[in-house]
């Protein structure tokens, strides 16, 4: 595979050698004229192809690949609309600092600022969305802006990058260059990622960790990014200090380990709520301070300093100003922090008593599970309980997709999450139709696992055509939908914050009928309706594993989100389940 | 006008309320978009902008004037490094750096005024760059709050014409610790031109 330097080859064949060179397995891509011949040299590529029916749809099963495998997933489009249909996945990577590489054909050279067909300002209008891109003019230019491409999406705080390739660079001949690490590394002289912590500030973080008599680890998705989460176990179970992982982060430190609060944040659990708002010291590994972890940010937290260990400087103070600011990789900053910890353990330093902070902890926890009203005999399945079944079948590894809504936060809230690189989800741009795509391209990089998508009716209506690609692609994903005929998160809004005023949440019970068009896409379906047809649907959905699998499940749209700190209030003013409610004063 | 006023104007008094920066980044395409891109994203307006090529080959300098809080610049120049083309980040304390300007502009005069405009320009160590028959184009280099008076003064004669650079700037010499360097934690900009 290695091609000596200065052989002529066209611009295409030099794109797919580079990217074989990136070790890239497989591309989700759909041609058009611009990257056509692009896709010429592909049929000789060891690299897979996976054929998409929507641009959407190939960057949403790039991040699901990359989520999985921590590896760069690669989307390759069209120029102009394909392009355009490409800035979501670019953005929601962005937002979740996803590894992720697109390419996109761009209008001839001599074409370009003329308003070719399908031409588009594909690095004008990703600037904003990408951690960065590149027009590459030149054949030459090519290996290197790949390889720049990889690099940057890979290092450091990870993200989606861009190149844009003109048809006629990809048509002519170039002279084939692969650039060395030194070549790399001299052509980017503004990009240094930054990876081991300050050893000041490592030992002022061992210090306050030690004398803190509230401490509560607050793991980000930096940690499932750093590969930190069995460092991240050996700094909590040797301080003996309970974790709470954000939305990024489910899987990072397993649930039923015994120091786990669980998720935090405007659907947490009220204990993982409670309990950072009352810690004395916020130990912040990888997390960004999301107003959806903060609430009212003036309020949060108020007593606590705060340890802020990031690898983007640029999250150091940006919502909250940290005691010790600590800008480096994760995983390596966490066992400096053992270290030092360690070496003050080891000098007769006593670590502060803690246990009133866990007995309070725990009282919180016996007290506030996650609570739901059972389903009355000929009232509508309740959405919980068939989370709770679909977790309770699911084989050992699983792996969970999720949409945007009401059914993500259920699933994050009732699924037991007990290894990293198990849930894939839409954290900050909050994209709706991301679960389909994101599973299957889940399901590729880890073909070994069962991957479910939960997904809801409205998501489901966004994306659904990739089952075609799945079927196909032969890639088996099972879908579990949670259909209770609304968008169902901004239904509970409405009815919580609008008076009942319901506008434009209605979608229908009627339309579409999603056995007919699963069975249409070449998947098997199943439509649930009761209770005791829950448990016999999902068992047959696990037995299925030749093709996609969706299970439709007719659920109560009455049914709520709980806990809820609304949207800009204080933590403190978590609204309960309302069985929960009398027992509030337990959390003040 | 007063003797006064145009001693103040030749001796500029600097209101400490803009924030100067200079950026120096890879000359590439795309670059200047990307930092203007940042600043527009947060909503802050650039005052002035110069942009030219720096003493190193295919490095530029961006000289940035924002009136801003400092809170969130700090925020902007840490997003600023993570351009990828952004190599080193100054702010330039303007109490402690040398601000230069040039000023263009065209005056249309009567012939009794001439004289007060060229005097006005003498004063200010101006130059005439062309004359006609009933108006003048003139320069001036300098500090910026020099050129705001000086355009202010000419502003009386009816200005037709006028195009200022905006304003460029270095650290002065003569100060200690004269170049403040946007510092974050872990990585100051010194490590972010080191091979790591």
């Amino acid at each position: 595979m290695d091609i000596p330097d200065g052989t002529k080859m066209t611009g295409a064949q030099a794109l797919i050698k580079a990217l074989e060179k990136e070790r890239v397995e497989v591309i989700f891509g759909l041609p058009g004229g611009c990257i056509l011949p692009a896709y010429d040299p592909l049929l000789e590529s060891s690299i897979r192809h996976v054929l998409v029916r929507h641009e959407q749809g190939a960057g949403h099963m790039a991040e699901g690949y990359a989520h999985v495998t921590g590896r760069p997933g690669v989307a390759m489009v069209t120029s102009g609309p394909a392009a355009t249909n490409l800035v979501t996945p670019l953005m929601d990577a962005y937002m979740d600092s996803i590894p992720m590489v697109g390419i996109t054909g761009q209008v001839g050279t001599t074409a370009i600022g003329t308003d070719a067909f399908q031409e588009c300002d594909t690095v004008g209008i990703t600037r904003s969305v990408t951690k960065h891109n590149e027009l590459v003019m030149a054949g030459d230019d090519l290996p290197l802006a790949i390889r720049q491409a990889f690099h940057i999406a890979s290092t450091g705080r990870p993200g989606p990058t861009l190149v844009d390739i003109p048809k006629d660079v990809l048509q002519n001949e170039m002279t084939w260059h692969w650039p060395s690490d030194d070549e790399l590394i001299d052509s980017l002289p503004g990009y240094r990622p930054i990876g081991k912590g300050h050893p000041r500030m490592i030992k002022e973080a061992a210090k306050l960790i030690l004398e803190s008599e509230r401490p509560i680890i607050y793991a980000g998705g930096g940690i499932l990014k750093a590969r930190a989460a069995d460092a991240l176990r050996e700094l909590a179970e040797m301080t003996d200090i309970r974790v709470v992982t954000t939305l990024m982060a489910r899987g990072a430190f397993p649930d039923d380990h015994p120091l786990c609060l669980g998720m935090p944040g405007m659907h947490g659990n009220a204990t993982a709520v409670t309990s950072m708002q009352k810690s004395d010291l916020l130990i912040a590994l990888g997390a960004r301070f999301d107003d959806r972890i903060t609430g009212k940010v003036s309020a949060f937290a108020p007593e606590a300093k705060v340890i802020h260990v990031d690898i983007d400087p640029a999250e150091q103070g940006k919502v909250r100003r940290p005691d010790v600011p600590i800008v480096g990789d994760c995983r390596l900053v966490i066992e400096e922090i053992i270290i030092a910890i360690r070496d003050l353990l080891a000098s007769g330093v006593v670590q502060a008593d803690s246990s009133e902070w866990k007995s309070r902890i725990s009282g919180w926890q016996e007290q506030f599970p996650f609570a739901y009203d059972a389903a009355e005999p000929g009232d509508a399945l309740k959405p919980q309980y068939c989370l709770e079944k679909l977790r309770d079948a699911a084989p050992e590894g699983t792996i969970v997709s999720s949409g945007v809504g009401q059914h993500q936060m259920w699933a994050s809230q009732f699924w037991n999450f007990t290894e990293p690189y198990t849930w894939v989800n839409s954290g900050g741009l909050g994209t709706m139709g991301f679960s389909i795509p994101a599973a299957i391209g889940a399901k590729i990089g880890r073909p070994d696992r069962t991957v479910w998508a939960v997904d809801g009716d409205g998501c489901f209506q966004m994306t659904a055509q990739e089952l075609v690609t799945a079927t196909t692609e032969r890639i088996p994903i099972k879908v579990a939908l949670l259909n209770n005929s609304y968008l169902g998160m901004v239904r509970q809004w409405q009815e919580m914050f609008y008076e009942e005023r319901y506008s434009e949440v209605y979608l229908s019970t009627e339309v579409p009928d999603y056995v007919k068009w699963a069975e249409s896409m070449g998947c098997v379906a199943i439509r649930v309706e009761s209770p005791e047809e829950v448990e016999p649907a999902i068992e047959k959905a696990n037995s299925i594993n030749d093709r996609s699998v969706v299970v439709e499940f007719r659920v109560d749209a009455r049914e709520k989100v709980f806990p809820m700190v609304p949207a800009g209030q204080s933590n403190d003013d978590v609204l309960l389940h309302p069985s929960q409610d009398s027992c509030r004063w337990a959390l003040s | 006008m007063s003797v006064g006023a145009v001693m103040t104007a030749i001796t500029p008094t600097t209101e400490v309320h803009h924030h100067i920066l200079s950026v120096l980044v890879q000359n590439r395409p795309g670059v200047l978009a990307r930092v203007a891109g940042l600043f527009a994203r947060r909503g802050y307006n650039i005052f002035s902008l110069a942009v030219a090529p720096a003493e190193e080959e295919g490095m530029s300098r961006i000289t940035i004037a924002v009136d801003v809080e400092s809170t969130p610049l700090e925020q902007i120049v840490k997003q600023l490094f993570k351009l990828i083309e952004v190599i080193k980040i100054s702010e330039l304390d303007p109490r402690r750096s040398v601000e230069r300007e040039l000023l263009l502009a065209t005056v249309r005069i009567a012939a009794d005024e001439r004289s007060q405009v060229l005097e006005l320009v003498n004063i200010f160590e101006g130059k005439i760059l062309a004359v006609g028959s009933d108006a003048l184009t003139v320069s001036l280099e300098g500090h910026p709050d020099k050129l705001n008076d000086f355009e202010a003064l000419l502003g009386g004669y009816g200005i037709v014409e006028m195009q200022r650079t905006g304003r460029v700037a270095l650290p002065k010499l003569d100060q200690q610790s004269r170049l403040r360097t946007m510092v974050t934690p872990g990585s100051s900009p010194a490590e972010k031109g080191k091979v790591s």
